[in-house]
């Protein structure tokens, strides 16, 4: 294929991996490893290279207008950037010593859960006692709801910290944002509001990603030119699905990119395993 | 208006934004550059052999940019992109200052050395 061609197509997938990420909110980072060893045949080094730059970009791009909405947390946010960034620094590792198959069945799984959890209910109303731990930490806040403003405070920190290394680590390993893990430790072990977690979990996708991005910079994980496509075209997808998105119900859509997703990590996982044997 | 956690936020918003955006008119000019001078077949992604290794080093992609080779403008501008996160936690730990919050200065500032070291010397 002639070069011309292949950035082309290579950025219009990308777009509308980008596009397809923001309106399901699930990010466009997790579709383009995928996209790029099953479709295009790169190897998941420069594969996962080339998502972790679009997955800051999107995380970063999408800052200005998650600030807008007011629900994210600052101090949540940070203090459990300590453990995605630690966990990132050993996922980013494991990528130079895990064989490639090893990656590649992980990453399957991980798609299959991402799928599972786009699509479960949001948790019921906290009932429990605050963490004490959280209020010396100041995890709490207010969000604004229709009959005036609701007080939070973040409960089982330790749990909720312990799932955000691993997210950490899942992030550095696939070169993903993680948002799904990092939604489930926010919103169902620290019992945030839903809106709270999505939106600081976009926040801190951006931090995490950038612990890894020194490591994969360093190991030759970035290609320029393949990069460059991939990323120009989640970040265009992403910043034009947020425009179309709104408020609107995306209950279907979140359904076929749900499955989309299922037979992507199932692909994934077939390919990587029966690779092995060779 | 005083210092609060909003009006950090706020801040830290629009800081991102004008890193992507500048990261990506950077990434779009190499690319430009790039598919200008190369029309060739695609390179072989297939199979893994790492990036040469003045790709790999602030000074290499420097001296790159300065001879206007378009990989490197590329670089710079994924390098100046992965900084926008960077940036933000140095935002924080400014903002947190202002608030005179001690407790969350030394938070924000253990993130920023945990992406210092692992941006310089993690291998």
């Amino acid at each position: 294929m002639n070069e011309l061609w292949f950035v082309v197509i290579l950025f219009l997938s990308s777009t509308g991996a980008g596009l397809l990420g923001a309106l399901s909110g699930l990010g466009g980072g997790v579709v383009i490893v995928p996209l790029l060893t099953i479709a295009f045949h790169v190897d998941i080094h420069y594969a996962i290279g080339a998502s972790l730059v679009s997955v800051i970009a999107t995380s970063s791009g999408a800052a200005a207008a998650y600030v807008r909405e007011g629900f994210s947390n600052i101090r949540v946010g940070m203090f459990l950037e300590i453990a995605t960034t630690l966990g990132a620094l050993v996922g980013a590792w494991l990528t130079t010593k895990v064989p490639t198959q090893a990656i590649g069945v992980v990453f399957g799984l991980v798609l299959l859960y991402s799928a599972y959890a786009s699509l479960k209910q949001k948790h019921a109303e906290m009932t429990e006692k605050p963490d004490p731990l959280a209020l010396r930490l100041l995890l709490k806040g207010d969000v604004p709801a229709d009959d005036g403003l609701h007080h939070y405070v973040a409960q089982r920190v330790p749990l909720g910290f312990g799932l955000m290394w691993m997210a950490g680590a899942l992030s550095g390993l696939l070169g993903i944002g993680s948002g799904a893990v990092k939604v489930i430790a926010m919103d169902q072990a620290m019992r945030l509001p839903f809106k709270v977690s999505t939106t600081t979990s976009n926040f801190m996708i951006g931090v995490t990603a950038a612990a890894s991005a020194g490591l994969y910079w360093r190991s030759g994980y970035m290609a320029p030119s393949l990069v460059m496509p991939v990323m120009l075209g989640v970040l265009a997808g992403s910043l034009i699905g947020s425009r179309l998105l709104v408020k609107a119900e995306v209950r279907t859509l979140k359904i076929v990119f749900a499955l989309v997703i299922v037979a992507l990590g199932i692909e994934m996982i077939v390919h990587s395993a029966t690779g092995m044997g060779a | 208006m005083t210092w609060n956690d909003k009006r950090i936020e706020t801040w830290v918003g629009v800081m991102l934004r004008t890193g992507v955006m500048l990261a990506a008119a950077v990434v779009l000019a190499g690319g430009a550059l790039y598919l200008a001078q190369n029309h060739g077949p695609r390179p072989d992604y297939e199979h893994f052999h790492g990036e040469p290794a003045h790709l790999m080093s602030l000074r290499g992609i420097g001296h790159g940019v300065a001879t206007g080779d378009p990989r490197s403008i590329i670089m710079l501008g994924l390098l100046l992109l992965i900084a926008t996160p960077v940036g933000r936690v140095v935002m924080c730990v400014v903002g947190f200052l202002f608030e005179r919050d001690r407790l969350y200065v030394a938070v924000s500032s253990l993130v920023l050395v945990i992406l210092l070291y692992s941006l310089f010397f993690h291998k």
